[in-house]
């Protein structure tokens, strides 16, 4: 049975100074709520991965909170460029970050060899493309049958993966409809899994296929409604589209940047005062 | 006949490239308007799929991101992502891939990834995301993106996705599936593969010449020896194409706070 803990509890338990992190949830489910969690804790030297960062590593980067970046597509998506990650990579600030770049394709193969402790993923892949001269972890295998040339990736092991979902039951059993994106596989992937969600239940009803993590692969569950905001969860409430509009102005001047962070993450408590603050300010 | 601008041109050319029945892989922007008037319009029965898993899909409203809720409440199904990558594009079931990128060369190889140095790059951009692959394995690639001299180059700072790699056949010769960019639809009109894969105007739009297509482009530009006029966008595809953009700005601008 997985254990029930406060938010703060389980990032100062499972997420330390150099772990390798995995927040996942493909646009839907991103979990923002843990991921501003562990600014708030100061988290440093993060080896991040996500196959977007979107918001919430744009977010961690430009805090300071990384020094490394597994991912496959770096943009805030239908807008256009995630600012601090661009300042990091073009101009070092707040600090140099290393990139390990995948295709959407490889990074999947990846978590999916690193789910089954594979050593590496294989795909027909990266054809052609220079960034397998920038990264040199991207290498091939010849298959022992047809002696054709397989690109191989090594698998991705993240020390805790973090995913947001919309229910959980009493033991911990994890609910999630609609897109799932990498989340099981990196769950899977992951030495410890925690999940946050909007609803703890007694009883699912009987929708077995939607179960997607039994509760005995779960480390921990946190009870953070409203968690993936401004991403979505299905069912909840839907992917706020005007702040992922209006995050393209707040995150491309530094210091803009940081008085948002200082104002809407550090001084709130948890996710309940952020979301208030942003009601209000929508209100105003 | 209403006046109409490039993108709306643009959009109903390339929508009007598609033919009912075919499975498409959509990204984000241009293609995706395309996709959904071509399945508003001429053909109903497109196979929508976005890289976020959703199958078969049929918005009201375009999407601002890969993986918006309406994208699978409108769903056949939505399976998990590695899934789309491996048993959809690798295996080769998807009929036509819509791509876009910041640079494109003359044998339709892209570049989404940086401008300048990939180690001290002048501008990071997005990357790969599904391109590389979707651009390797789709049976056949759509390219769209406008012209401009620094777009169209003659030589990308950095090879995101494969086209015809160096042309003369070169890319025959890797694993790649499909048949490569077969057609690029631009501001301009469209190009195409000469037999030595360089991509040439084959078309262009209703009051656009050839000399004016060559400013846009950053290599010496070829053209097929019979290029084509590109019909202007009928009352009907405008009105419809306006319809679908005025429902989705509407939609964006809706706010809902959870708790």
């Amino acid at each position: 049975m997985a254990r029930f803990l406060t938010l703060p509890e389980a990032i100062a338990e499972f997420v330390h100074d150099g772990s390798s992190v995995a927040l996942e949830g493909f646009t839907h489910l991103i979990p923002f709520a843990a991921g501003h969690e562990i600014i708030r804790q100061g988290r440093k030297n993060l080896h991040l991965i996500r196959m977007t960062p979107d918001l919430i590593y744009d977010q961690m980067i430009g805090m300071g909170c990384a020094d490394r970046l597994t991912f496959s597509w770096g943009g805030n998506p239908g807008v256009g460029s995630l600012h601090r990650l661009r300042d990091a990579v073009e101009n070092q600030w707040p600090k140099a970050l290393a990139l390990n770049e995948h295709t959407h394709a490889g990074m999947a193969a990846a978590y999916t060899a690193g789910a089954a402790r594979l050593p590496f993923g294989m795909l027909r892949g990266y054809i052609g493309t220079d960034l397998t001269h920038v990264n040199p972890s991207i290498k091939s295998v010849r298959c022992p049958f047809t002696d054709e040339h397989l690109t191989a990736i090594p698998a991705l092991n993240p020390d805790v993966t973090i995913l947001h979902a919309q229910k959980a039951d009493a033991k911990g059993n994890v609910l999630i409809e609609g897109i799932t994106g990498a989340g099981r596989e990196a769950a899977l992937a992951a030495d410890k899994l925690l999940v946050t969600v909007e609803e703890i239940v007694g009883d699912f009803p009987p929708l077995m296929n939607a179960v997607l993590l039994p509760h005995w692969l779960v480390s921990a569950v946190v009870h953070c409604p409203g968690g993936a905001y401004p991403s979505y969860a299905q069912g909840y409430y839907p992917r706020d589209n005007t702040f992922y509009l209006q995050w393209d102005g707040i995150a491309r001047d530094r210091e803009r940047f940081l008085a948002w962070m200082q104002n809407h993450v550090l001084q709130t408590a948890d996710q309940r005062e952020f979301l208030q603050l942003l009601h209000v300010e929508a209100m105003a | 006949m209403s006046a109409y601008s490039r993108d709306e041109m643009m959009t109903v050319a390339a929508a009007r490239l598609l033919q009912d029945g075919q499975v498409c892989f959509v990204g984000i922007g241009l293609p995706s308007a395309a996709c959904n008037l071509a399945r508003l319009t001429h053909a109903p029965d497109l196979v929508l799929i976005y890289e976020s898993g959703t199958i078969g899909t049929r918005p009201d409203v375009l999407p601002l991101s890969i993986g918006d809720g309406n994208l699978a409440e409108t769903a056949g199904c939505v399976i998990p992502l590695p899934e789309v990558f491996s048993y959809l594009l690798q295996a080769g079931r998807i009929d036509v891939g819509f791509l876009g990128a910041a640079q494109i060369d003359k044998f339709g190889n892209l570049n989404s990834t940086v401008i300048g140095d990939y180690a001290n790059p002048s501008t990071r951009l997005p990357g790969s995301g599904g391109a590389c692959e979707i651009a390797a394995h789709a049976k056949t690639t759509f390219v769209m993106a406008k012209a401009s001299p620094r777009s169209f180059v003659e030589r990308l700072d950095f090879c995101t996705s494969a086209g015809f790699l160096g042309g003369n056949g070169e890319r025959g010769n890797t694993a790649a599936r499909g048949q490569g960019p077969m057609l690029v639809i631009t501001d301009f009109g469209v190009l195409k593969p000469l037999p030595n894969q360089e991509l040439a105007v084959a078309e262009l739009f209703d009051g656009v010449d050839f000399a004016q297509a060559e400013k846009m482009v950053g290599w010496s530009l070829q053209r097929h020896a019979c290029i084509e006029v590109i019909e202007p966008p009928t009352a009907d595809e405008l009105n419809i194409l306006r319809a679908l953009l005025h429902r989705t700005q509407a939609a964006h601008q809706t706010r809902v706070f959870p708790v």
